[in-house]
């Protein structure tokens, strides 16, 4: 009898890209070992969480982890820091070269010590065995080389052994932040720094027709005026001049007209008016389905919602000679050095792309966009670094957005009520036009200067990868067939990519609440319906808990109203459930969630919950106020008056629980929550108030829109 | 160019600035002070506020004729490495925060409050801090924050 070959053991990912075990860790002779990931930080916590990871593994104190930031001359290429992999990518990663690292160490102290590897301990980097014999990770450091390559089958420590992944500590970054240590791109100051700054159109398409440079030319520290087809802009030696100059010099533009905008009211007409290419994501069939006795439809939207980053983009850049150096926010190093080649038209190894941190991104934003701006604005600046800023209007309008979505669920019932099939059909733009991806760059000012490259138009990602548009557009459910369509645009009036969650967020939104009112038409509690149409223990376990922490269902007071959602993040990442409770008449106030979530082994547990606290703080936002508002001609939702976010005394009370899983690969928690949240506040507002609001955002117009058309 | 004289963090300072300018311009500028952030440049958002006199105020819409003779103080005045002001481990002891950048401005609001206000109640520093926006969803640990700085005030 043929026995099955087991499949050979295979390298993470991260590391079989990048196997070299010396681009991943070195060790001083002083007793430090950095750590050099190719994910960044932005303010998820991922560097502590990396660090605590190799301080298991090699058995050394956290305080010997030196983490270094990503850059395209050191770091291993891990592509981009997005989709909640890093935990996934990087963690496994570092553990596996970790392991082997501490195998390598303790077979050259077995030798230099004369006893077996296996009768070896490592205690904080002190390595000893039988007979006191004793050496350390820092007095083998010059003689053990790690320019060698990973090799699989290594097996990291199992989850009992472990002391510190599977325990809060505090983040590594923060006393930084609270003692006003400078750490932000923001902050830095290079020697012989200039500043710059970019003019742009209030129309993206427009062209810049005239440019009177008169009044710019007469500001106090202006260095250059650069222009370059439709891209313009200014280098100063002050901040302030930069700023009194690019004012001066918008003055002095004129534009030809754009192109024209959708109309903001009617975003589903728009998407669904729009030339598109469609792709069935999934179908299943059944040949036992039941008799359909009756169709409900339903359409949910969203609107194009802003990053909104607290702080806006940042970069510096300096020429020397045909080399480039440019510090960045970045989510991807590598993959804007690459499309920073495609408009310098300079090869690769010419530009060193370098990390620093910046404010949150939750995803694509200005980021990149920015970093191009400071290279062309250098070019001008005779070899000094130039640092170029975006305004808070720029920062609204300019940078991409998360697209808009139209979604219309049919479910057909049978004469119990039961789903008997089930079809979703979702159009918009694509969720990701990033850079380093295309034989295009994704960047602003590629499409600004003179021979421009085409914009581009947004792509969704394949399902294997999560999906799109199409993100947790699969039922978790057992329902007998259903039929998943995507109609992506190929036109892009409004610039769109990654957003956390991508369609995520749409997509379970508008699963969970059809589920809720088909659940209370049938008369059938939310949470049982949910339980009964699930098989995954997991997916139960987390609405199971969520259900005992916020005692479901509380007993009906007026004007208060409990709702749930549930979702697992790509269908492939974390488990969550919420329970909304919220309050009010016309206005909703959100007074509390609870959530239960399952990433697995969860490295930093507080780290964990501060990522469902914080992504449930920010979908309550989203959901309640957040809309980019926009007429014909431009974008209009360019300040925080214009485009508000939740503050302070908005805040829902957030209450997380979290189902810790040592013995299953971790996954990433910081997209978990919003499609979750964002359900179980809809769902919400119809227990308190009858209505069903299926546009989003929840605010006062729709929902006295809700009850008038019913 | 006029000159104006004010106290910074404690230190007299006198600074070569047209009075129009931005308390945060000149901060930032030609002080290097980077402890205040640029938000938005119109006082939504609360990332650089600053303590001036008693109170939080955005730094980036005070005019430096206003600050003339009054007292400034930035993060960088708030506590130090080896005496960090206990707002400053009340932060990192409730790990409050994500990225981290609107922190500087919510300090300085939350130490104007317990300075007017030592024992505040929840909802109390939730209104002395609704002015300061914070995008990743850190409120609740703030708040926390707060009121675990005012009760190791109140202890001492």
């Amino acid at each position: 009898m043929n026995q099955p070959t087991p499949s050979p053991p295979t390298l993470p990912v991260s590391l079989a890209a990048n196997p070299k075990l010396s681009a991943w860790l070195k060790f001083s002779s002083t007793g430090q070992v950095t750590v050099s990931p190719g994910k960044v930080e932005i303010g998820q916590g991922i560097v502590t969480a990396l660090a605590q990871i190799a301080a298991d593994e090699l058995d050394i104190d956290l305080s010997r982890v030196q983490m270094i930031r990503a850059s395209t001359a050191t770091s291993p290429n891990e592509g981009v820091t997005s989709g909640s992999l890093s935990i996934q990518q990087s963690g496994r990663a570092m553990r596996h070269a970790c392991a082997e690292v501490r195998r390598i160490f303790l077979q050259q102290a077995a030798e230099r010590l004369g006893v077996e590897a296996d009768a070896l301990d490592i205690e904080d980097g002190t390595i000893s065995g039988p007979g006191n014999v004793r050496t350390s990770y820092w007095e083998l450091a010059d003689e053990v080389s790690l320019d060698r390559d990973a090799t699989p089958g290594v097996v990291p420590k199992s989850a009992s052994h472990r002391a510190l992944a599977g325990h809060s500590v505090q983040r590594i970054d923060i006393p930084d932040k609270v003692l006003g240590r400078p750490r932000f791109i923001h902050d830095q100051a290079l020697v012989g720094m200039l500043h710059g700054r970019v003019l742009r159109p209030d129309n993206a398409r427009a062209r810049l027709a005239g440019l009177q440079q008169d009044g710019a030319r007469a500001v106090a520290g202006l260095v250059a005026i650069v222009r370059d087809g439709n891209f313009a802009g200014i280098v100063s030696e002050t901040e302030h001049g930069a700023e009194a100059a690019l004012t001066a010099l918008r003055k002095g533009a004129s534009w030809s007209d754009g192109g024209p905008l959708p109309d903001e009211n009617d975003l589903a007409a728009f998407l669904k008016g729009q030339p598109v290419e469609s792709t069935v994501i999934n179908q299943k069939t059944s040949a036992s389905s039941g008799k359909a006795a009756r169709t409900i439809k339903r359409q949910y939207t969203r609107p194009y919602i802003a990053h909104a980053s607290i702080a806006p983009s940042c970069a510096m850049a300096q020429w020397s000679g045909d080399r480039l150096h440019v510090w960045t926010h970045s989510q991807g190093v590598y993959l804007l050095r690459a499309d920073l080649a495609l408009v310098l038209k300079l090869p690769v190894e010419n530009i060193t792309v370098e990390h620093m941190e910046g404010a949150g991104c939750y995803g694509h934003n200005a980021a990149d966009d920015v970093a191009l701006d400071a290279a062309l604005l250098a070019k001008a600046a005779n070899g000094r670094p130039v640092r170029v800023q975006w305004s808070r209007q720029g920062e609204m309008s300019d940078a991409p957005f998360g697209a808009a979505m139209a979604i219309e669920i049919e479910a057909d019932l049978d004469a119990q009520g039961e789903i008997v099939d089930w079809r979703h059909s979702i159009w918009g733009n694509g969720h990701v036009a990033r850079p380093g991806r295309a034989a295009q760059p994704a960047l602003l000012a590629g499409y600004e200067v003179a021979n421009p490259f085409p914009r581009m138009v947004s792509t969704n990602p394949p399902q294997s990868n999560g999906g799109g548009s199409d993100r947790n557009s699969i039922p978790l459910y057992d329902f007998p067939s259903w039929r998943i369509e995507s109609h992506r645009l190929t036109t892009m009036p409004i610039r769109t990519s990654a957003l956390r969650t991508l369609g995520g967020q749409g997509n379970v939104f508008a699963i969970e609440s059809i589920l809720d009112e088909i659940a209370a038409d049938r008369g059938e509690d939310p949470v049982a319906f949910r339980l009964r149409h699930l098989r995954d223990e997991r997916a139960k376990d987390v609405i199971r808990a969520v259900a005992a922490r916020a005692k479901w269902k509380p007993a009906k007071q007026t004007g208060i109203g409990h709702g749930i959602g549930f979702g697992r993040y790509k269908n492939t990442g974390a488990y969550c459930a919420a329970i909304a409770e919220v309050e009010g008449a016309a206005e909703i106030t959100v007074r509390k969630l609870t959530l239960a979530v399952d990433v697995g082994e969860a490295i930093n547990p507080d780290g964990v919950i501060n990522q469902i606290e914080g992504g449930a703080i920010q979908a309550t936002s989203w959901v309640l106020k957040e809309r980019v508002r926009f007429d014909r001609q431009r974008i209009t939702s360019t300040s925080w008056n214009e485009y508000p976010i939740l503050r302070f005394s908005e805040v829902p009370d957030v209450e997380v629980e979290v189902i810790q899983r040592s013995d299953v690969d971790p996954v990433g928690a910081g997209e978990a929550a919003h499609g979750p949240v964002t359900a179980a506040i809809a769902n919400a507002v119809f227990d308190a108030l009858g209505v069903r609001v299926r546009d989003l955002p929840i605010t006062r117009d729709r929902i006295i829109a809700a009850v008038e058309s019913t | 160019m006029p000159s104006v004289r004010f106290r910074l963090n404690g230190a007299d300072t006198e600074i070569d600035a047209d009075p129009d300018r931005s308390l945060l311009d000149v901060l930032r500028g030609q002080l290097g002070v980077t402890g205040p952030h640029f938000g938005c440049g119109a006082g939504e958002c609360g990332a650089c506020n600053v303590i001036l006199g008693d109170h939080a105020v955005s730094a980036c819409d005070t005019p430096m004729w206003s600050v003339a003779d009054k007292d400034v103080t930035t993060l960088e005045g708030l506590g130090t490495d080896e005496q960090p002001h206990p707002l400053q481990r009340a932060f990192i002891a409730e790990q409050a925060m994500q990225c981290g950048y609107c922190v500087s401005g919510i300090l300085m609001s939350a130490a104007a409050l317990l300075k007017r206000n030592p024992s505040p109640t929840s909802r109390e520093v939730k209104e002395a801090l609704d002015r300061n926006l914070c995008r990743c969803g850190s409120q609740n640990r703030m708040v926390r924050a707060v009121l675990r700085a005012a009760e190791e005030m109140a202890a001492r």
